[in-house]
């Protein structure tokens, strides 16, 4: 019964995989041969491919996908937890609040991307209500903010779902003991909320970093492609490969694939959200059953 | 007091800039600057404009459609039976299996779209419907899957044993008693895989250039160079609207099973 679900990943994620990385170390195109005629095809290039990730673009696009992460998903954070502990003490209003709150979620980020393209015009609502001209939206630092915005905006209601859903398993007898033993309420979010919301929190962050990393339609809708302040790694590797610069295309692909590795590898070592551990001790529950 | 100023304050933040996006969409070309909370006069203008002739839209639309569809469907039958197994029956390498799914959704499309886009134009697909859905199941099917694991480890094993002893076979106590019970959870994981690709853009921007085949989110995208307008912000906005339509429809109905679907996976 799994055999499908094999075919269909082998052929639309471990193909590309593989073929990406062979791709990266191989060049296409013309070239001459010994006899001084011209022949097209595709050689081992080495790592030649890999030379742009030193280059400024590719930098620039690593650390505006570095910036974005790290600066939406700390806000995330802290909007989401917010959120959550108003949802949890909401009774009246409930199913409103959750309708709306569903709403930046369900957006298309394609469209999340237009709307606040609008709001961020020259002459548009957000200049108005503070009062400035800025351009948003053209090439430069004040589009790092708008995409900042923007992306909290979309995804910071999603975090604060997820930890919501943590709260709501916290028994309420923790709280009344908390309460009897005289804790004031920041000590109990610090002592109590905090450490045993913590697994939910872990998750909708690792979810969120790896999101993050792959950013591409929002500063594609907001901005612009090919938009230097606002470009990142996905941004990248999205224009080499429709110039037909598969090499690399591939070489940056692997390096981001790499780099999300890497991140998703540290923060489960660091911050014990350990995810397999689940997988192998419910796979051990099937089997007691079984 | 602070609770219901939070309350209020949490749907402003989620529903003002949406609402921004809905009011420019009803004013008339000329005064899409106005800044007045609510549009005067109304205006079906910008709507009008969307559906113009050469605009693409509604065609778009339908290929959202088909698109979104059919990857919900395919992946849905697959993912089913994949989830089925890896909540029930014990085999070597499961684990391996379930660990693969989970570094699957970690894979950025970018990287992934470079072969495919080098494949399909070796076998002419580019530009097809089949050149977005396929791709699209590299993320849609580990949600299903990691969605109905979860849903499937909830239902009572007893239900079937009962099952088989009364003579079923397992695939038969799998499609008859098993199935019918999980529709909740499949009906769930299916709006989730739904909007998930309804809102896909790496993909489909890549695969298909030509416009008769470019789904909406792509479309509303590049309205921008095409329009006869000197700006085409309210056509924009007006598109933006009819496509979150859909989703907003299945949020306000759904919108109990979607929070239910979304934590699942998070939890457990």
């Amino acid at each position: 019964m799994l055999s499908p679900t094999m075919v269909v990943l082998a052929l639309v994620v471990f193909y590309p995989l593989v073929a990406a990385m062979r791709e990266s170390f191989y060049e296409s195109g013309q070239r001459l041969d010994a006899d001084g005629f011209v022949v097209e095809g595709e050689w081992f290039a080495g790592l030649a491919n890999y030379a742009g990730v030193v280059e400024q673009r590719f930098l620039n696009a690593a650390l505006n996908t570095t910036l974005f992460t790290v600066v939406t998903v700390a806000l995330e954070v802290v909007l989401g937890m917010a959120m959550a502990l108003v949802m949890r003490r909401a009774f009246r209003g409930r199913a409103v609040l959750r309708a709306s709150i569903l709403i930046p979620w369900a957006v298309p980020t394609a469209v999340a991307g237009l709307m606040w393209k609008w709001i961020f015009q020259a002459d548009g609502v957000a200049n108005t209500l503070l009062g400035t001209d800025i351009l948003w939206t053209a090439d430069g630092p004040w589009a790092k903010l708008a995409v900042i915005v923007a992306d909290t905006w979309k995804t910071a209601p999603f975090v604060g779902l997820l930890v919501l859903a943590g709260l709501q398993i916290i028994p309420s007898s923790v709280y009344e003991a908390a309460k009897v033993d005289g804790s004031t309420p920041w000590q109990t979010f610090w002592r109590i909320t905090l450490p045993l919301v913590k697994p939910a929190l872990l998750v909708a962050v690792l979810f969120r970093l790896m999101d993050a990393l792959r950013i591409f339609d929002l500063p594609y809708v907001l901005v612009g492609p090919r938009k230097q302040s606002v470009e990142t790694l996905s941004g990248l590797i999205w224009d080499e490969a429709t110039r037909v610069h598969y090499g690399p295309a591939s070489a940056y692909g692997t390096a981001l694939f790499c780099y999300i590795a890497m991140i998703t590898f540290v923060f489960v070592k660091l911050l014990g959200a350990d995810l397999l551990s689940d997988v192998r001790s419910r796979g051990k529950e099937a089997r007691d059953v079984a | 007091m602070w609770r219901r100023a939070g309350m209020i304050g949490i749907a402003l933040y989620c529903l003002v800039p949406f609402y921004w996006m809905v009011v420019s969409s009803f004013r008339r070309t000329a005064d899409i600057h106005d800044k007045s909370p609510l549009p005067a006069p109304w205006s079906l203008e910008s709507y009008e404009a969307v559906f113009a002739e050469g605009m693409g839209f509604g065609r778009s639309l339908v290929n959202s459609l088909v698109v979104a569809g059919t990857t919900t469907a395919v992946t849905l039958l697959v993912g089913t039976m994949a989830a089925y197994a890896l909540a029930r029956l014990v085999f070597r390498g499961k684990n391996v299996i379930l660990a693969l799914v989970i570094a699957v959704s970690m894979f950025p499309g970018a990287l992934l779209i470079v072969p495919l886009l080098k494949l399909f134009t070796t076998i002419g697909w580019i530009n097809t419907y089949q050149a977005m859905i396929v791709p699209s199941m590299s993320f849609a099917l580990p949600l299903t899957i990691w969605n109905l694991t979860t849903f499937f480890r909830q239902l009572p094993y007893e239900l079937e044993q009962a099952a088989m002893i009364d003579g079923c076979t397992a695939f038969a106590a799998f499609r008859r008693v098993m199935l019918p019970l999980a529709a909740p959870g499949v009906f769930t994981t299916a709006i989730l895989a739904f909007i998930a690709t309804w809102n896909e853009f790496i993909i489909a921007v890549t695969m298909v250039n030509d416009q008769s085949r470019q789904t909406a989110t792509v479309r509303i995208a590049q309205f921008t160079g095409a329009a006869k307008f000197d700006t085409p912000f309210g056509t924009q906005m007006a598109a933006g609207v009819l496509v979150t339509i859909p989703l907003v429809l299945l949020v306000l109905f759904f919108q109990r099973r979607i929070v239910a679907g979304l934590t699942a996976g998070a939890l457990k």
